[in-house]
């Protein structure tokens, strides 16, 4: 049992770690702000899930757990808020703070 | 393993650094001392100093951070007139070998240090039993050196002042900031409505801690303030006018409370700052007790900088 949760671990992080990957070489390559802002939030919104979900059998307490549910949870309502409010700025042309 | 991922932050922060003094664009600048301040968090967080790591997150790398990107912004129309009046190039060269001069002799200082470095950390650990407090770090920032940590709560307050006599004469004592345009069911306002609670809670939650785990009323009052802000820049409240006496009052409140503490202090156990017998947890408590509003509303106040809208008396 503690091998397979062990192995869920490991497959989940370097998942999320893959995503993590994949949203910095979309910033990195992509040609323009808005599909930047796309690639990065959307890929390290998952990444983080699946870093979240793989260490969740590693926590000592429920509680632990549940504090790591929290942070994606704020980051999931954070990233999603920055990134519509950039996009909106870019769109309406103003480049803005 | 632990050792190479190390050296790699030690490289990452090197390079950071180098390319935010390299920046050209002052925006660029900023978010790159952003980005620093979060990898410095991590390095506190490798060398175990988890309060220092708080802090550094929330006000070295955020508040602080914020503080240049809004000075950028500000002196983004003058940028082109500061480019075209290039210093020459020995004042540049001159410049250059000042900061390496600077660096070298504080690189020869922390590599001549003696080793072990001297510390005091064995010696407050057998007196923080005193203080009743679990935390070492607020055991010596209210304790073993209040001094120090009172006359930090009254800069901030000076730097406060300071930041407020940019203002010109005719909106003195008005609010703050610019007028933020309220949309009620933008995205911003939901979110200004969503998050405040979890941010209190999780800010007093930071403060109320501090007592005995990594937390403190410093870190507690960065994450209000932010709250506070954030509230404000969805246009669901607006600043108070700093002429408001509420607002003058909470400013001077913490640092009030503290010194009369400390008389009490003179008075009852033979000096300023120190605790009688057995009411040094709860005294210390009062302290952090009373700092948080006054801290809040500085950061929160710094922020927003020099009032800009006239008040109608």
């Amino acid at each position: 049992m503690n091998l397979f949760l062990d192995l869920w671990t490991v497959v989940a992080v370097v998942a999320g770690a893959f995503f993590f990957f994949a949203g910095t070489v979309g910033l990195l390559r992509f040609p323009d702000s808005l599909t930047r802002l796309h690639a990065l939030t959307k890929a390290d919104t998952l990444g983080l899930g699946l870093v979240v979900l793989g260490l969740l059998p590693q926590m000592d307490s429920v509680s632990a757990g549940l504090k790591l549910m929290c942070i994606w949870l704020l980051l999931l309502l954070s990233g999603a808020t920055a990134a519509q409010w950039i996009a909106r700025t870019l769109r309406q042309g103003n480049p803005g703070p | 393993m632990i050792e190479v991922l190390n050296l790699g932050l030690a490289a990452l922060i090197l390079g950071l650094a180098v390319w935010t003094v390299f920046a050209r664009e002052a925006p660029a600048a900023a978010v790159g001392f952003i980005v620093y301040g979060l990898l410095l968090t991590l390095v506190w967080l490798q060398l175990q100093g988890i309060d220092v790591a708080l802090t550094e997150a929330a006000i070295g790398g955020g508040l602080t951070g914020v503080l240049l990107i809004s000075a950028a912004v500000r002196l983004r129309r003058t940028e082109a007139a500061a480019r075209a009046e290039r210093p020459s190039t020995a004042t540049r060269w001159l410049a250059a070998a000042l900061s390496a001069a600077v660096t070298g002799a504080l690189a020869l200082c922390v590599i001549a240090l003696p080793e072990p470095a001297p510390t005091l950390a064995p010696e407050v650990l057998a007196n923080i039993a005193v203080t009743e407090v679990g935390n070492p770090i607020t055991a010596v920032l209210l304790a073993f050196r209040a001094m120090d940590t009172l006359l930090e709560a009254i800069v901030l307050v000076f730097a406060l002042i300071g930041v407020w006599s940019l203002a010109p004469d005719r909106v003195w004592g008005g609010r703050p900031g610019p007028l933020q345009p309220a949309d009620p069911n933008g995205m911003l306002a939901y979110v200004a409505r969503v998050l405040p609670p979890i941010g209190i809670v999780a800010g007093t939650y930071i403060f109320w801690i501090g007592a005995d785990h990594p937390g403190g009323k410093f870190q507690g009052a960065t994450i209000l303030a932010a709250m506070w802000l954030l509230v404000m820049m969805a246009g669901l409240a607006d600043a108070p006018p700093i002429s408001r006496s509420w607002v003058r009052w909470l400013l001077v409140a913490g640092p009030l409370a503290f010194i009369a503490i400390g008389i009490v202090g003179a008075v009852t156990a033979g000096a300023f700052l120190a605790y009688p017998q057995g009411f040094a947890k709860p005294l210390i408590l009062a302290i952090e007790f009373a700092l948080m509003p006054t801290l809040t509303l500085v950061l929160g106040l710094m922020l927003l900088g020099a009032p800009q809208r006239s008040e109608p008396p």
